[in-house]
């Protein structure tokens, strides 16, 4: 059993409980390296299925290739998949930074399906080692029906053991990837053959680290233009993965504000 | 993969302002692990709360943390080094942050206890020790910070360690090593210290960087949790992960508690590659099975042999994290393994402070309530069987958590002492029986009778009076032309019951025999009396579940100081002067019956009022006509 089989039992044992313990379960499908690594766990997890659908939160604004990778791959994979739009820009609370205020719009996208769909239990692909905010949290983060994060009182999670809260508006966010780094992500990527976004090898010397609203989303400078140097980039790189994404820069607590208002 | 070892998780713990997160900021900086603008933006969020440089903000991200300068919740970041990375989790230090303190701990392989040699050893230091040996941490390393303020001074470094050297020996965790630094100045951080040259052991990175990934445990017997039972297409699939040891396709696994067994057929899996013959401790596994058992998430699969016990009562120590204090006889739900089962906490025997120097060898007493943050020892017990095993003998199948409505409350870890095994007496050992039919109903024997068959089981201490009043009663009733008999415990011990002695597994089975035994006599129209101490409550109840005659729980009550005074076989004597081990009321439990059919306190009563008052039960329980 090495790095990869470990984290991955850890993943198809969360996969599991959530399926076992929320009974209106989705899976967010950013499309990105992290989602897409998801949809191949949760498939490990049950043998082959999806037991549940995946959604695809759609404020209109992902790159092309984006849009063509969920064309081709939600019939290939045969999933379930609900298009969630968001509400217009005009909409979002006007005292956050721009591409916080562009990025809210994901949020206020979510609560809406969370609301019309009634579902307890929304599966994330965050990770702890993305950013500062996101070490903090739980693998079953509870959350009221404002879907907000309560960072100051969360429960003790320890023991592979998860309490899972059951109350009228209240759902559950599962975090089946926390464990797992960004070099480890790529890495089982590499080793299952998992397909993922031709945007995230490089072009003309820049590649996408992470994947975002294109409005809101730049590429950072890099030469790795196969999985093979992607992994050889992030054994050496001290570039932050999110360096590409504005949200997380513009003011010190932009990315704190939306992720307590319930942003994944 | 390459031979660089795998990502190792290690917790920094300790009291408040020990200098984790200095120390944790001296790391990143020693190994130069910080991400691109990460030391500009923090010397931006220093400044802009007039502060200078403050590495805790690498680690407290939260605006809350930073503008109250306090470490909420456990932070995760990466340690660049060349054998292979760590990943340091920075622990909240604030006791009232301890439960996230726990969650850090818990989620890491290995850890860091950071003393302050002003200051010294503090209740955080204790408290977090305690916590680290709890959540099973067992590659642990201390260092003794600000060893500047002490001008590096051994005497001082070696009153600390002789201090927790004392201290770690009341626990199972050993330190591997250690070491004096300074983080402010780097002493001893990355490279040795000149300042300290009485010092000769690893700096701290070189004991991180000794710090190994954890082994699943493949060397213990086999225990796979069922977490679900899937039944997608034509397979009916068993889903868990493998908690340890080995399985493979054609072995017997019995599922407890519900004891049925099967073969495994096929191990499932989802990929290209052909399924697996085999898999081990660590690996999750879906399984079919050759019979079409109904089996639910909760149960625990094991080979037949090293199966894990099965018990409705168990022993053992709390970590108590819910502000509402804990009480005796409250209600809880017990999270262990994947089976969710409502529990009592019968007994609260002992509650420690582990945050005070003798913490763990000072007693305070058992009293009726429990404060936050303790250490307990209670005796828990559940309606129904739960399989598990003690935590000396397998530390993940042996803890828990304990949820209160929708808090968890607690964590906890097992001990079986002075509890049997109730899984020897709950499994029949032969197959192949089939049960004749009788040709006399029990409606026969009561019209031939003139009273029904019934088994009367009078519990209570030594010297209560339990025999007494049986044979008693025994005479009157065969005078009266009552079919009666009694089986009194120690009479039945020189026969039926000659192998058994008087440990936790040897009463219990006493008390199964003797239920089967008196079950028989009823069964055959006796009233069968029988006095025996049996002062477990799930022995007595697992005898009136198994009787196929009517049973009345009789408790003939009289207080340990009472039965003592009278001590009519000499036995309380001897049990105090150390010559009888494990006798009920002086070094073993008597566990009083909560619902008793009849109570007959012999306190201030003589021997007539109490077998009057028991003829007048019986007479009436068997219908008596004549």
């Amino acid at each position: 059993v090495d790095r990869l089989d470990a984290l991955e039992a850890k993943s198809i044992a969360i996969f599991r409980e959530a399926y076992s313990e929320l009974d209106r379960l989705a899976m967010l499908w950013s499309l990105g390296k992290d989602s897409n690594a998801m949809v191949w766990l949760a498939k490990k997890a049950f043998f082959g299925h999806l037991p549940f659908p995946v959604a695809h939160v759609d404020t209109g604004l992902e790159f092309p290739e984006v849009y063509a990778f969920r064309t081709r791959y939600a019939k290939e994979w045969g999933l379930d998949l609900i298009v969630a739009p968001c509400p217009p820009i005009e909409a979002m609370d006007p005292t956050l930074p721009p591409a916080a205020r562009s990025a809210s719009r994901k949020t206020a996208g979510l609560k809406d399906l969370i609301e019309a769909r009634g579902f307890t239990g929304i599966i994330a692909g965050i990770r702890r080692d993305e950013e500062g905010t996101r070490a903090k949290e739980r693998v079953f983060s509870p959350r009221g029906a404002d879907a907000r994060w309560n960072f100051r009182d969360q429960p003790p999670e320890f023991w592979d053991q998860y309490l899972i809260l059951k109350g009228a508006g209240a759902h559950t966010r599962v975090h089946p990837l926390l464990h797992w780094t960004e070099v480890d992500v790529w890495r089982y990527i590499q080793r299952e053959g998992i397909p993922f976004n031709e945007l995230y090898l490089a072009r003309d010397g820049k590649r996408f680290r992470s994947l975002g609203e294109s409005d809101i989303t730049f590429p950072v400078a890099s030469t790795a233009a196969s999985l093979e140097e992607i992994i050889a980039e992030l054994e050496v790189t001290r570039v932050p993965e999110r360096a590409g994404r504005a949200m997380d820069h513009e003011t010190e607590d932009a990315f704190e504000r939306l992720r307590v208002d319930g942003y994944m | 993969m390459d031979a660089r070892r795998d990502l190792v998780r290690v917790v920094l713990a300790g009291h408040v302002d020990h200098g984790k997160s200095t120390l944790v900021g001296r790391l990143l900086h020693a190994t130069d692990s910080l991400p691109e603008g990460k030391l500009e933006t923090v010397a931006k969020v220093s400044s802009r709360r007039g502060r200078a440089f403050e590495w805790a903000f690498v680690t407290d991200a939260l605006q809350a943390e930073r503008d109250q300068g306090v470490t909420i919740d456990a932070s995760h970041i990466k340690l660049r080094m060349a054998g292979g990375d760590i990943v340091l989790v920075d622990a909240p230090g604030h006791r009232e942050f301890i439960r996230n303190m726990i969650t850090g701990a818990a989620t890491s392989d290995a850890a860091v206890l950071v003393i302050d040699a002003l200051e010294g050893i503090q209740e955080q230091s204790y408290r977090h020790g305690f916590l680290l040996d709890f959540v099973g941490i067992r590659q642990l390393v201390i260092v003794v910070n600000k060893m500047d303020l002490v001008d590096f001074d051994p005497a001082r470094f070696a009153a600390i360690e002789s201090a927790l050297a004392a201290y770690l020996a009341t626990l199972d965790i050993a330190a591997t090593a250690i070491i004096p630094i300074s983080a402010r100045d780097g002493d001893n951080v990355a490279t040795r210290s000149e300042r300290m040259p009485w010092y000769r052991g690893p700096s701290v990175l070189e004991a991180l960087s000794a710090f190994r990934p954890p082994a699943a445990p493949l060397d213990l017997p086999l225990r796979l949790p069922i977490q679900a039972v899937y039944k997608f297409d034509d397979r009916r699939i068993l889903a868990g992960t493998l908690l340890s040891g080995r399985l493979a396709v054609g072995d017997t696994l019995l599922f407890s508690p519900s004891n049925k067994t099967a073969r495994v057929k096929s191990i499932e899996a989802w990929g290209p590659s052909p399924p697996p013959r085999t898999a081990v401790a660590g690996q999750p596994v879906g399984i079919t099975l050759d019979l079409p058992l109904f089996i639910e998430r909760g149960e625990l699969a094991s080979h037949v042999e090293r199966a894990p016990v099965e018990t409705t009562a168990f022993r053992a120590r709390l970590f108590w994290l819910s502000p509402e204090p804990l009480r005796a006889g409250q209600d809880l739900t017990l999270y262990h393994l994947t089976a969710r089962v409502p529990v009592t906490v019968q007994t609260i025997e002992r509650v420690r402070d582990p945050g005070a120097r003798d913490g763990l060898s000072a007693a305070t007493g058992a009293p009726d309530t429990v404060a936050q943050d303790s250490i307990v020892d209670v005796v828990v017990r559940a309606r129904d069987l739960i399989a598990l095993d003690a935590y000396t003998e397998h530390r993940w199948a042996g803890r828990f958590v304990l949820v209160d409505k929708d808090r968890v409350v607690a964590g906890g870890l097992m001990s079986m002492q002075g509890f049997a095994d109730q899984r020897p007496s709950a499994t029949p050992k032969s197959a192949h029986i089939y049960q004749s039919k009788a040709l006399i109903s029990p409606a026969m024997r009561t019209a031939r009778n003139g009273h029904g068959g019934a088994v009367i089981w009078l519990t209570g201490l030594s010297g209560a009076g339990k025999s007494t009043i049986a044979h008693e009663a025994e005479r009157r009733l065969f005078e009266r032309g009552y079919q009666v008999y009694v089986l009194d415990g120690d009479n039945v011990r020189t026969t039926l019951n000659a192998d058994l002695g008087f440990s936790p597994e040897d009463r219990s089975e006493n008390v199964r025999r003797l239920g089967a035994a008196a079950s028989l006599f009823a069964e055959a129209g006796f009233v069968a009396m029988v006095a025996a101490i049996s002062p477990y409550a799930a022995d007595r109840a697992r005898a009136r579940d198994a009787a196929r005659a009517p049973f009345h729980e009789v408790w003939v009550r009289a207080d340990v100081a009472v039965c003592e005074q009278r001590d009519p076989k000499g036995l309380y004597k001897l049990a105090r002067a150390g010559e009888i081990k494990n006798f009920t009321g002086v070094a073993a439990p008597y566990e009083s019956p909560s619902g008793a059919d009849l109570v007959i306190d012999t306190t201030d009563q003589t021997i007539e009022q109490s077998v009057a008052t028991l003829l007048d039960y019986v007479t009436i329980a068997v219908g008596a006509t004549r």
